[in-house]
């Protein structure tokens, strides 16, 4: 396996408080890796530093390059923008551009940050939204639109980039049950697209379902990083063991 | 509820959609809507009733009535006031766009975060705390007459479509009302920069947009629909601050009907100023509410509320 990502000794505090302490974690290419724990947890966080939208304390963030090479990404005083158009990412409350149409959400990114023409940039995004059926949504507003719709645009929105890695922060959490679905369908799709993924989220069996690797965080340490199959059924630590076991009983898997 | 088939005998009331006979709470809210109407209706008549009345009996009312709403004067004076509207229209569309521009630029100085452009931001803090701390008329005096007297420009100049003489005071004056003006606007483009939510840079920040493209492409332009109420509040004080200008001795609608009252001691021509003054702004007003509905209306909502 060759590593697209790899977090190492990341810390991070806000003021006193201590949210990732030594992190460290490989997510290979095509790899999917969901992050579980509960609120506070340091989910999040990881995912905001490997986007560089929070600068980390100490350790090192690495991105590989075309050439596969790991290249330090977290070096303070890095310009972040060439990194960041590179990783696409998807907010728990979508982030849309309220003031922008759909297409024109999805095509500022391309023709600001990428340099495509409209027309270029205009096509793909057209292509990509039919790809999650919002073919007939290109011109309405997102206020128009239902939260799983949204979300779907927000997805599209950060693959308008052609992202080598997506970072999805606990993408259903602000959606009713019957509108968890159709997203996570987007995701499956990703997937099955051979896309890079890293995840935050409280739909376990879903987790279950997708991911190459789960890591469950609590109090910003990754506890335990094991395959799900592992992870889910045979937890090696009594805090997983505990944290499944409260999952369970609200009913979540 | 005891009436429960006058439906049809109302065929007006706008809650119905049909023949049936009208719900309970139909019915109570087109009784409440008649009352509130009535209501209305009459304090109305009792508030207006009652100041017409005191004004009328007033003692001094038949000398104020001749002094300031003499009709014939009124006819007469009126043109010749409307005459100078131009004038006043003029100063305010030279003014506005550069007041724009300047107040957003002051805005964009003190949003800087980068340590080298700390000048910037004192600059700016100093600049509103200066002008929005003077009195508009003194800072009309200081510009106007000061800076000609400097004689640091002779000659005239030429900048886009203006053009004239570098030490009128129809270059000043609307200086020193673009100076004193962008000092307000700046902090009302300010407030609504800091109001766009922070998921918002996130967001523009997460698909690789700079610092300036997010503020061009995302941030501004949803700040700039939020300050349209308040903006628009600071250019109807600018439309009427225009008058300011007639201390430098600018011929406009207010010095005009000044100059009219001075001839014939009587005071209606100012009342035909404050008729024009309001010709003028309530139009403005009624035009941005209709853009802020048409705004809400088209995507959605949340923007402009």
């Amino acid at each position: 396996m060759t590593a697209k990502l790899s977090i190492r000794n990341v810390r991070k505090s806000f003021d006193d408080k201590v949210v990732l302490d030594d992190v460290s974690l490989d997510v290979g290419e095509h790899d999917v890796v969901c992050l579980i724990g509960a609120s506070g947890s340091g989910k999040s966080t990881l995912l905001r530093c490997i986007n560089l939208l929070e600068p980390i304390d100490d350790g090192e963030i690495l991105l590989a390059d075309s050439n596969g090479v790991l290249v330090d990404i977290s070096e303070p005083g890095l310009d972040p923008d060439p990194v960041r158009r590179r990783i696409g990412m998807v907010f728990q409350s979508y982030n849309l551009f309220p003031h922008m149409s759909v297409q024109r959400n999805v095509t500022l990114g391309p023709t600001k940050v990428r340099g495509q023409s409209k027309a270029e940039a205009d096509a793909h995004a057209l292509d990509l939204l039919a790809r999650f059926g919002l073919a007939d949504k290109a011109g309405a507003y997102p206020d128009q639109l239902s939260g799983g719709q949204q979300q779907r645009v927000a997805i599209v929105r950060a693959l308008a980039m052609q992202p080598e890695l997506m970072l999805l922060d606990e993408v259903t959490a602000a959606l009713d049950p019957v509108l968890v679905g159709e997203v996570l369908n987007v995701i499956r799709d990703m997937r099955g697209q051979g896309m890079t993924m890293v995840l935050a989220t409280h739909e376990m069996g879903f987790a279950r379902e997708i991911s190459d690797l789960v890591c469950f965080l609590k109090d910003g340490v990754i506890l335990e990083a094991a395959p799900p199959g592992t992870l889910f059924t045979a937890p090696s630590q009594p805090e997983t063991a505990e944290f499944l076991q409260r999952v369970i009983a609200s009913g979540r898997l | 509820m005891t009436n429960h088939d006058t439906g049809a005998d109302h065929p007006s009331a706008p809650v119905r959609v049909s023949d049936q006979p009208l719900t309970r709470r139909q019915l109570w809210l087109r009784r409440k809507r008649r009352k509130a109407l009535l209501v209305a209706v009459t304090s109305t008549i009792v508030v207006f009733g009652a100041a017409i009345v005191l004004v009328n009996t007033s003692s001094g009312w038949p000398k104020v009535k001749t002094i300031f709403f003499n009709g014939e004067r009124f006819r007469e004076d009126f043109p010749e006031v409307l005459s100078y509207l131009w004038v006043d229209v003029k100063l305010f569309l030279q003014c506005a766009p550069f007041i724009l521009i300047w107040g957003l630029v002051i805005a964009l100085c003190r949003n800087t975060r980068n340590p080298a452009l700390f000048p910037l931001r004192a600059f700016a803090a100093i600049y509103t705390d200066f002008f929005r701390g003077v009195p508009i008329i003194l800072t009309i005096y200081l510009v106007g007459f000061g800076i000609p007297k400097l004689g640091l420009f002779t000659g005239e100049f030429h900048f886009l479509w203006f053009g004239g003489n570098w030490n009128s005071v129809y270059l000043w004056g609307p200086v020193a009302l673009v100076l004193a003006y962008s000092a307000y606007v700046a902090e009302v483009f300010r407030s609504g920069i800091d109001g766009v939510h922070e998921s918002q840079r996130a967001g523009a920040r997460s698909l690789g947009l700079s610092h300036t493209q997010t503020m061009r492409y995302v941030v501004l332009p949803q700040a700039a629909r939020r300050v349209i109420p308040p903006l628009m509040n600071d250019f109807l004080s600018l439309q009427k601050d225009v008058a300011l200008l007639s201390v430098l001795g600018i011929i406009e609608v207010f010095r005009r009907a000044t100059s009219i009252k001075d001839l014939t001691g009587n005071f209606t021509p100012l009342v035909a100023a404050a008729v024009i003054f309001l010709a003028l702004t309530i139009p403005e007003t009624r035009l941005v509410d209709w853009y802020t509905a048409r705004q809400r209306k088209r995507t959605g909502g949340s923007v402009v509320g």
